[in-house]
């Protein structure tokens, strides 16, 4: 009886849930199709879907101008070299603040989310100096670190965040047992916690992914990531559209492949966490 | 309880990020003081000199000036509203059993995987176009005429797309937390008779006011210095009907090229920044910890 | 001992380095993401068989991140490309600084002569050409032949702006989404005011008068701004305030537009294999008023060494591959004459082949008939026929142009958006020093 209940419940909430799903992929979708069509069908009014001009020709135009492979890998490096590095700091600082507060914790977060409070713009010429002087311009080491910086702020709120589900009593419990503090971390914190820093380290990388402001301002040729590529391709003269789409596809491809897996690790690891 | 010795280990663990974080603030933020006092225009290094407050008043007498603050207000409070709304109930949809679990959460958080220029762009040109969008070709289908919905409405417009960008962001940071709520406490909620929506009122929100505190948070920090969308699609008009104040420092920092202006416009932005943050904490600090 | 032959092996070390170096040298170009550019890209194998020394690496991007780049780069000295793509606004700005190298040195198969008189006065400075012309553009009216023959009108060679409103509400039947004319009215220096700046010169309106006092409060701008207002909102698109060069093309090509006034390079795309109507577009000069000046522009996409540079021989070596006449023959021979880059050099125009493409002849007289130092009827202190080229116009063209769109969009009435207008650019001017 329960068993007909459920699955006519879940019947009802998988519609739904899809739907909504569907409606907020919808643009992305249609970035896609249109990507696949001629420029002249890619404009065409009222939109063409099943009479559309279906073609490849617009990937082979946009590998052959540029060097994809080239921004594709700067873009792997620099977004996952800055969120591992930024986990490294930000574990220990979020760790501590969250099992260890003090009285200044709160006052503390706040003040490191205040760093990101300078609008881009307005630093731009301060940046673009210090980067031209420490050599670090077009670097991908400079832009490690930049964005390493930029979202630790945002690294560290998370991973507080999580670490404070860990309901301290399960430590205090385990503490009693005459648990040591390695196999405490172990077998007790370092499972609860993983669910918490995959889901940081997932928001991260797509964070750094996307940044497109300096990471366009700081590069020329030799760090420049896939938001240059993207650059290069926006409202020439001419038609652009399905380019325009196909480079954009080209450029969410490998980050929606990535969170793809990524989300399944999620999934296993909640799942992990939420055995208590 | 905590020791003596494992408060230093505490400190000594937040040192380096206090430390990095301390440097990447303090530089440019001195720069950008200093610049703000200076009459910087890159194109004519000729004209040089003190500026005085020039550059601040700029600003304030600038007719933009209020507009561009209350617009930057308007953008932060609306997209808020709307991540924050339908991202709990997104994240509450998501998280019941459903058929296809991994794909369904994949299509959820997809507009977080799109550059932000590319959203605008995509918005723009595919969708709210009034002769080529999809969404003139909907109106037109239904018989009505194309919306405008750049011209006639372009801050609803922007607010709109930028909703967009982070309903993935709340629905993710919400989704973590409610993963973490245990069934048993809702079951024996519903046991005693206890109605869906007082179910949620009482159990589900109260276990999700965290993430929600830090969701607001950190969005706000990210929406307050948003530009790149609104150049993208409106370029802050028509008119100045959608310059917010990071929009008005990218123009007078790539556009005229007055960086003695764009510093001064920086040091008032995060003067603003902080007077929000200072009433965030104040309304909604306590909920951190608990 | 020792000391010595560390000494000796370090110097052979660096004259080895030194060696590889001039084995191959490694130059940066910054360019547009412009059709003809990109088709460069494509023509490269050309330039290593003849220079196999000179590697290049291209940045590519869109014209306002490509500005913005360069800009902050030459400014601040930063040295990281050693050719710049850059437009005639720029020129005589940068030049004046000392920040591009001449580029008189050329060869002589260069033939410096060649290039078009009023491209070349345009990025000369102090006797010094200062950038070699890529590209050069005028504007004129495109129109549809097929829509003129329905409405039994006909286009002039060269329109008054009287014609121009007759043929566009001839031509609009907004039931069919077809609309008379369309024009930019996207804000920004260089859409909008690029055009309306262009236009008010047919009005004999200007920026500025012969002590640098803005003239938005005289009657030539406001017939302007309201001849303009009247056209769009009758005879134009809706959501007109947001459409810029790209807007228009794509609303040109699928047939919605009965005349455009645009760039002359867009006469390639709109008779190209993308548009709907590439059969059925006509060629006119940009409209007058009788006053002897018409409302078309002068810009030309130019390639430029800054002297922050390390690599300058090898720069000159690919701007002269770029811009010389072989260049012309070579896009000719590989992608038909119909894609050589337009507008630069008058022996291109003497050439009978070339004479054969459509839009050739209307482009040479649009560009001959603008003249960069005496752009309006009366006098003006500055150089620039939809630009004035001071370091301040692009903050304030930027911000006239916002207030322009606005009264497109319906927000401000046109005497409000002069007005406005008028104070903020006497407010940036006197601030700025040119009014005493």
């Amino acid at each position: 009886m329960a068993r007909s209940v459920s699955t006519r419940r879940k019947l009802f909430f998988t519609v739904a849930a899809w739907s909504v799903a569907l409606l907020i992929f919808f643009p992305v979708l249609w970035t896609i199709l249109t990507s696949f069509k001629t420029e002249a069908s890619a404009v065409a009014s009222p939109p063409e879907l099943l009479g559309a001009d279906w073609t490849l020709q617009n990937y082979s135009d946009v590998w052959a101008r540029s060097d994809y492979p080239r921004f594709f890998l700067n873009s792997v490096i620099i977004s996952i070299g800055s969120t591992v590095l930024g986990l490294l700091i930000a574990i220990p600082a979020a760790w501590s603040m969250a099992f260890v507060p003090g009285n200044k914790t709160k006052d503390l977060l706040m003040w490191m989310l205040s760093t990101k409070m300078m609008p881009a713009a307005a630093v731009l010429i301060p940046m673009y100096l210090i980067f031209q002087k420490t050599g670090l311009f077009d670097t991908r080491t400079g832009l490690v670190l930049a964005l390493m910086l930029m979202n630790l702020p945002v690294i560290i709120w998370m991973l507080y965040t999580y670490f404070k589900e860990i309901p301290g009593e399960i430590l205090e419990a385990a503490r009693m047992d005459g648990a040591s503090l390695k196999n405490e971390v172990l077998y007790i914190l370092t499972p609860m916690a993983i669910p918490g820093i995959a889901s940081t380290m997932l928001l991260n990388i797509i964070l750094a992914w996307n940044e497109a402001f300096w990471t366009i301002t700081l590069t020329t040729i030799n760090a420049a990531p896939l938001s240059a590529f993207i650059a290069s391709f926006s409202a020439p003269q001419g038609l652009f559209y399905a380019k325009l789409s196909a480079a954009s596809t080209m450029a969410i491809a490998p980050i929606l492949i990535m969170g793809w897996f990524g989300q399944k690790q999620l999934v296993r690891g909640l799942t992990f966490g939420a055995v208590k | 309880m905590a020791t003596q010795s494992s408060r230093a280990t505490a400190r000594l663990m937040v040192a380096p990020s206090v430390v990095l974080l301390f440097i990447w603030m303090i530089v440019p933020l001195a720069m950008t003081i200093w610049f703000s006092f200076r009459i910087y225009r890159l194109l004519s290094p000729e004209r040089s000199g003190w500026a005085g407050v020039r550059n601040y008043t700029w600003f304030f007498n600038s007719p933009d000036f209020w507009l561009g603050i209350s617009n930057t207000l308007l953008l932060v409070g609306g997209v808020l509203a709307i991540t924050i709304v339908f991202g709990v109930l997104i994240a509450m949809l998501i998280d019941q059993p459903v058929w296809g679990q991994g794909p369904l959460r994949i299509l959820v958080i997809s507009p977080f995987f799109v550059m932000p220029p590319v959203a605008a762009s995509i918005w723009e040109n595919l969708f709210m176009h009034p002769q080529n969008g999809l969404l003139a070709a909907a109106a037109r289908g239904l018989g009505e005429q194309p919306i405008l919905f750049l011209e006639s409405y372009p801050m609803a417009s922007v607010i709109f797309i930028v909703s967009w960008e982070w309903l993935p962001f709340a629905t993710l940071i919400l989704l973590t937390a409610l993963q973490s709520l245990s069934s048993e406490q809702l079951e024996a909620a519903e046991m005693d008779g206890a109605s869906a929506l007082s179910r949620f009122r009482y159990i589900t929100l109260p276990h999700m006011t965290r993430a929600i505190t830090v969701v607001i948070l950190i969005q706000t920090i990210f929406l307050l210095g948003i530009f790149g969308e609104i150049f993208t699609t409106t370029q802050g008009g028509p008119g100045s009907a959608s310059t917010t104040l990071p929009y008005m420092i990218y123009k007078q920092a790539l556009i005229a090229k007055d960086i003695g202006r764009a510093a001064a416009g920086g040091i008032i932005a995060v003067v603003l920044a902080n007077i929000v943050a200072f009433f965030l904490m104040r309304s909604m600090g306590k909920h951190l910890d608990a | 001992m020792n000391m010595t032959l560390r000494a000796l092996l370090g110097a052979t070390a660096m004259l080895t380095l030194a060696g590889l170096a001039s084995a191959e040298t490694t130059i940066t170009v910054a360019t547009v993401n412009n059709g003809d550019m990109v088709r460069m890209q494509g023509l490269m194998d050309d330039f290593y068989a003849k220079n196999p020394d000179i590697k290049v690496e291209w940045v590519t991007l869109e014209e306002n991140v490509l500005r913005q780049n360069v800009t902050t780069d030459i400014a601040t000295g930063g040295g990281q490309y050693d050719v710049m793509t850059i437009g005639t606004y720029e020129v005589p700005i940068w030049g004046k600084q000392g920040w591009l190298a001449s580029l008189n040195d050329l060869p002589a198969d260069y033939d410096v002569d060649d290039i078009l008189p009023a491209i070349r006065g345009g990025l000369t400075v102090d006797g010094n050409l200062l950038a070699a012309p890529f590209y050069g553009e005028s504007s004129m009216v495109m129109y549809r032949k097929d829509l003129m023959d329905a409405a039994g009108l006909k286009m002039p060679d060269a329109p008054t702006w009287a014609d121009i409103e007759k043929a566009a509400a001839a031509m609009t039947d907004k039931s069919k989404e077809q609309y008379g004319i369309c024009l930019r009215g996207k804000a920004g220096w260089g859409e909008n005011m690029a055009f309306l700046t262009a236009m008010s010169n047919s009005f004999g309106a200007r920026w500025f008068d012969e002590n640098w006092v803005p003239q938005f409060d005289q009657p030539e701008w406001k017939a302007t701004l309201d001849f303009y207002l009247n056209l769009m909102t009758q005879y134009g698109p809706p959501g007109a305030s947001n459409n810029g060069f790209n807007e228009n093309l794509t609303l040109f090509q699928q047939g919605k537009c009965g005349m455009w006034i645009d760039a002359t390079v867009a006469a390639s795309f709109v008779t190209g294999k993308d548009s709907t109507v590439a059969d059925k577009v006509g060629f006119a000069l940009a409209p007058d008023n009788g006053l002897g000046k018409r409302g078309n522009w002068l810009w030309a996409w130019s390639l430029a060494i800054p002297t922050s540079s390390q690599k300058q021989d090898a720069a000159k070596t690919f701007i002269n591959w770029a811009t010389n006449k072989d260049y012309l023959a070579l896009v000719a021979s590989k992608e038909g004459w119909a894609n050589v880059p337009p507008g630069t050099r008058t022996s291109l125009y003497a050439n009978a082949e070339y004479a054969k493409v459509p839009f050739a002849k209307m482009t040479i007289d649009s560009i001959n008939s603008a003249d960069p130092t005496k752009p309006t009827v009366k006098p003006v202190p500055y150089v620039g026929v939809q630009f004035v080229a001071i370091p301040e116009f692009a903050g304030m063209g930027t911000s006239v142009g916002e207030l322009f769109s606005a009264a497109l969009a319906g927000q401000s009435t046109a005497d409000d958006a002069l007005a406005a207008a008028q104070a903020l650019v006497t407010d940036e001017m006197t601030s700025a020093g040119y009014i005493k």
